[in-house]
């Protein structure tokens, strides 16, 4: 039934990416999963059920990686009584895929209480994925009671601040950004004067053409300030990054896939490896939303990313644990 | 002599000590002198429930997490400041002083209350 240009976006009058129509369907397909490839800041999205038309040149690349997020380990209501099953589930995917990722980044939401023993288990569980290096942003809930201390001493090694970092890969530089500190009451996420003066001086000296990919656990876009899915200083930080031709960011927390293309921006939040959240004001609050056994699988999922040198473009790639 | 009035005294003292029972919990809120009187405030569906809450001087509140998502109770000016709460985990503070005590969940800062102590 899928005919031709029914899953891509055909209504691109600003010529700017954006087609209202193509995003809210990206935004229906959170749970089925989206293939997305992304030229000169416009993004083409495909639903997963195409995967098999396109060819290798969509799904290779001299870099490729994955994202994953939002494994919550502790969690243990009903919406996902077992979240270390299907974190596995979400390794075995990782480890299925037909050209080995070079790392991960997992962006936030690790532990859902910030104990170390659910930390122990998100560790072990990553231990038997291919990809050996893991790059990690903390989510709120790994810096609960203690201001973040121990996600630093396990994940922060070499970081600065509350845990920003930088490293490249490829030839992309790669910047791992911090929202979920000292948050003010009624506010969203926040970077701080601190980090954006970094940001700034991180990437200042950079060629124009070199690819960005910036991840954080909030998304650094306005999903639905309601209910608090969206940095408050987040325009600050993309000021920054203007000048360059390719800008990927990539977002964890709202626990389903979303997308949209700013200019040279593009915005892409992973779903959870643990349990979905509800639609951007689809329900009374974003708590955990319960969905029949058989269904879980398919609303949680990891996100494959691929570089592809001289074409300006990274390929995002959801599946579901289904 | 003197052994009767003592008498009379306790007499009359466990007389008002059944008077008072017997009018009930209310009369505790009415007089300052009685025991200080808790108040409930509930978080679901990532809201604190009342808002506004207005106690007497004296009063402890205790938040109840009834969300499947852990939160925290913090006052916005450093009064207070709970533990994560889990799933059905409790926090409780005691105003001793008159004031306006607004309040958020540091994790879910959207989520905003108050409490008006008189």
């Amino acid at each position: 039934m899928a005919g031709k240009g029914r899953d891509e976006i055909l209504h691109d009058h600003n010529h700017d990416g954006i087609d209202r129509r193509g995003f809210l369907k990206c935004m229906a397909w959170a749970g089925t999963g989206a293939f997305c490839v992304i030229q000169g800041g416009v993004l083409k999205s495909y639903s997963l059920s195409r995967l098999p038309e396109l060819g290798p040149k969509e799904t290779r690349g001299e870099l490729s990686f994955v994202q994953i997020s939002d494994s919550h380990m502790g969690f243990n209501k009903p919406a996902n009584p077992d979240v270390a099953g299907t974190l596995k589930a979400a390794v075995d995917k990782v480890n299925a895929l037909p050209v080995a990722p070079e790392f991960m980044l997992h962006t936030g939401d690790i532990s859902h209480l910030s104990k170390p023993e659910e930390f122990d288990t998100v560790d072990q569980i990553l231990k038997s994925a291919k990809p050996k290096d893991v790059f990690y942003v903390p989510g709120e809930h790994d810096v609960l009671n203690d201001d973040g201390k121990q996600f630093l001493e396990r994940y922060g090694k070499g970081s600065k601040g509350a845990g920003w970092y930088s490293f490249d890969k490829s030839g992309v530089r790669f910047i791992g950004l911090v929202n979920v500190m000292n948050l003010k009451a009624g506010g969203l996420g926040t970077l701080g004067h601190e980090q954006l003066e970094w940001l700034e001086d991180n990437v200042k000296h950079l060629k124009h053409s070199t690819p960005i990919v910036v991840f954080a656990h909030i998304p650094l876009w306005s999903v639905y300030p309601e209910w608090g899915w969206g940095t408050e200083d987040s325009a600050q930080a993309l000021g920054y990054l203007k000048k360059f031709g390719s800008v990927t960011v990539l977002n964890g927390h709202i626990h389903q896939t979303m997308q949209k293309v700013e200019g040279n921006v593009t915005f892409h939040t992973a779903a959870s490896t643990a349990f979905p959240q509800p639609q951007p004001g689809k329900a009374d609050s974003p708590g955990p939303m319960k969905v029949p056994a058989e269904q879980l699988k398919s609303v949680l999922g990891i996100t494959d990313v691929n570089y592809v040198q001289g074409q300006h473009a990274l390929a995002v790639v959801d599946s579901t644990l289904a | 002599m003197r052994r009767s009035v003592s008498i009379a005294s306790l007499a009359a003292a466990l007389v008002f000590g059944v008077g008072a029972l017997s009018a009930g919990p209310k009369s505790f809120v009415v007089s300052a002198q009685q025991k200080p009187e808790t108040m409930e405030v509930k978080i679901d569906n990532f809201s604190f429930g009342p808002a506004t809450l207005t106690v007497p001087v004296g009063t402890t509140v205790t938040w109840t997490n009834r969300d499947d998502i852990p939160h925290t109770v913090v006052s916005t000016d450093g009064v207070f400041k709970s533990k994560v709460l889990d799933t059905d985990e409790k926090f409780s503070f005691t105003f001793s002083k008159a004031g306006t005590f607004p309040y958020f969940c540091s994790i879910h800062p959207k989520m905003t209350g108050k409490v008006v102590v008189q």
